[in-house]
């Protein structure tokens, strides 16, 4: 296992967000989780990358225990994260913030070779190479989140919501891109509201309801599970 | 391949020059020869300036009536000194510090402690010997009050600093060892003597401490512009546009925050230490409040995050309230209404023009930024 969740809890002063959630992320797979609004799927994520840390429970990464390491640690170690509402920074360029996936490598040679694999993926962000990240529209600056996460060249990248606030055809096509990553050797762990696109995309995934995992399976499972579609795929 | 295009573009993009690649403003566009004449050209000026007033006609326009031009310009240079500091913190690392004067005061009483016949430890130092002493006592400070609370976000942070200024205040008001208003006197001025063997540094003429803060600030300058286009200054340039994402890409934030509050820290002590040798007396009245909030508002008007901003904030404050003393109108002195014109102008300048007078290109970014999250399309 790449990525192994077990049992954990996390509190935001009272309020506990995650009561005990194990999950496993294989090498090499895209695992979603879906859930409704409030379900601690970005609380979860946060978890991993460290940015909040748990109050019970493990999270070993690639055979190690990275419970209690830095946030930075976890970077270097190979987890990188595209986050809630694209995290981009506004007063630096395209190129800068690209630069800024790469903060904790000092490969100059091949940060280039990543930064020419990221505008290979994206080449519009190459042409709005010195723009502000601020004057990006919305699916420029989620397609920037995205590539900027790719370049700390991860094992693992943890994606919220990449779709969010994109339009019908551009979600296709971020899709097919982080398929594309996928393939190129990099596991995924992917935050969905769009359910349809995760779930047909992904090999496995987990349900979260109030903090707690209750479903997983196959993407294609769950796709045709009654009670997902019920509740998460808005079909009848 | 897949890739996400609406329009094809063939040809290839221009290669990335060092000099374009990121947000500059327009000094930082010019070519090397020209940024260097403008800068050089600042700076023998800015020595020149205590001759200002031999200028035909417009001269007298410029240097003060009621106080010394001399002294009014040492006043400028310390507040243009804790005004480069302070954007280092609020500027470059975007943490509210409201409690700035305190280590301004910590520098000062270092001094004070160290050197003056009043204190109790006797030691009757040189100004000079007690100026390293000083500059890391208040650096100290800063990562003392620093690592507690620099977890804390924004308006916490902006709270705890200005109780850390009110704590110093308090203290010095009523801790025997810092003598309250009886304060200490005759602190030893800087060393050095004219070829006729009298003092450079005296309380005769304020020119050459002048000099010396200018070129104390020169100094400082070259060390925060450095540092400021270094990893150090990406990394604070990262946490002050999205703490979040910063910890995301690796960067560790509070290490990088707790350096600003002690540079920062360090620079005010610096200004302190000055301003010790200068007066040569100081008591607990000597620092308000008032002060920090007056050189946070320089730097706002002048252009937090960009230091020609700074020191032009630094400048006015210092400056215009001084060039208005002696002036009356309706039988007022106009000094005596500062802080209101000083309140009218911010506000003038945060309506029409947020980011100051000169602002940082990238600070401009983040404030439309911030203003489209308020209000979304
Ligand atoms: N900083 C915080 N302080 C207090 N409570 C929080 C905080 N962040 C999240 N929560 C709470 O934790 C719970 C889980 O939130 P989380 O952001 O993980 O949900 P989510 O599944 O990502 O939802 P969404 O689909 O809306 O993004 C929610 O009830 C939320 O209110
Ligand atoms: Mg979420």
């Amino acid at each position: 296992m790449l990525l192994e969740i077990d049992n954990i809890t996390l509190l935001y002063g009272r309020i506990q967000a995650l009561h005990g959630i194990s999950l496993e992320v294989d090498q090499g797979e895209i695992v979603a989780l879906i859930g409704a609004n409030g379900a601690g799927k970005t609380t979860t994520m946060r978890a991993v990358s460290g940015l909040r840390p748990i109050a019970s429970g493990a999270i070993r990464f690639a055979g190690q225990d990275i419970t209690r390491m830095r946030p930075d640690l976890r970077v270097v170690r190979g987890i990188s994260q595209s986050p809630e509402g694209r995290g981009i920074f506004p007063g630096m360029t395209v190129l800068e913030n690209l630069e800024m996936g790469a903060y904790t490598r000092r490969d100059g040679a091949a940060i280039r070779q990543d930064l020419d694999r990221v505008f290979g993926l994206f080449p519009r962000l190459r042409e709005r190479m010195r723009q502000p990240g601020g004057t990006l529209s919305g699916g420029e600056q989620q397609m920037l989140a995205v590539g900027r996460a790719l370049m700390s060249r991860p094992k693992l990248m943890l994606l919220d919501e990449p779709s969010m606030g994109l339009a019908p055809m551009l979600i296709q096509q971020i899709f097919s891109i982080i398929t594309e990553i996928n393939q190129q050797g990099t596991t995924i762990l992917l935050v969905e509201q769009n359910a349809q696109q995760a779930l047909s995309r992904a090999h496995r995934a987990y349900v979260l309801e109030t903090g707690q995992i209750v479903k997983s399976g196959t993407g294609s499972e769950l796709l045709h599970d009654p009670a997902v579609k019920d509740a998460y795929l808005g079909v009848a | 391949m897949t890739a996400v295009e609406n329009h094809q573009t063939a040809q290839a993009p221009p290669p990335v020059k060092a000099t374009d690649r990121t947000v500059r403003g327009w000094l930082g566009r010019q070519p090397l020869p020209v940024r260097i004449l403008v800068i050089v050209g600042f700076a023998i000026l800015a020595y020149l300036l205590p001759y200002v007033g031999d200028v035909p006609v417009l001269g007298p326009q410029v240097v003060t009536q009621a106080n010394d031009w001399g002294s009014v310009l040492f006043e400028i240079s310390y507040f243009v000194l804790l005004a480069i500091g302070l954007n280092v913190v609020v500027g470059f690392a975007g943490l509210l510090d409201l409690g700035y004067v305190g280590f301004f005061a910590v520098g000062a009483y270092t001094v004070a402690l160290l050197t003056s016949p009043d204190s109790n430890f006797g030691l009757k130092w040189v100004w000079l010997a007690s100026v390293p002493v000083a500059i890391a006592v208040a650096m100290f400070s800063g990562l003392i009050l620093g690592w507690p609370t620099l977890r804390l976000r924004g308006d916490y942070l902006a709270i705890v600093t200005l109780g850390f200024a009110e704590i110093i205040r308090i203290f010095a008001d009523s801790a025997p060892l810092l003598r309250g208003d009886r304060g200490f006197g005759s602190i030893p001025h800087p060393p050095g003597n004219n070829p006729d063997g009298t003092a450079i540094f005296s309380v005769r003429d304020a020119t050459p401490y002048y000099w010396l803060g200018l070129s104390i600030i020169i100094l400082v300058i070259l060390a925060v512009r450095n540092l400021d286009r270094s990893r150090v200054g990406r990394s604070w340039l990262a946490i002050r546009e999205d703490e979040e994402a910063a910890e995301i890409m690796g960067v560790r934030t509070i290490k990088f925050k707790l350096w600003a509050f002690a540079i920062g820290a360090c620079v005010a002590g610096l200004g302190g230490v000055m301003f010790a040798g200068y007066q040569g007396f100081m008591n607990s009245s000597t620092f308000v409040l008032q002060f920090s909030i007056l050189v946070l508002a320089g730097v706002v008007m002048g252009g937090s995050g960009n230091i020609a901003g700074a020191i032009l904030g630094g400048v006015l404050i210092a400056y215009v309230p001084e060039r208005l003393r002696g002036i009356e109108v309706f039988g007022q002195d106009l000094f005596q209404w500062r802080f209101l014109m000083f309140g009218v102008i911010i506000i003038l300048i945060m309506i029409f023009r947020p980011q100051g007078v000169i602002p940082s290109r990238r600070r401009a970014m983040e404030l439309k930024d911030r203003a489209k999250e308020v209000a979304p399309e």
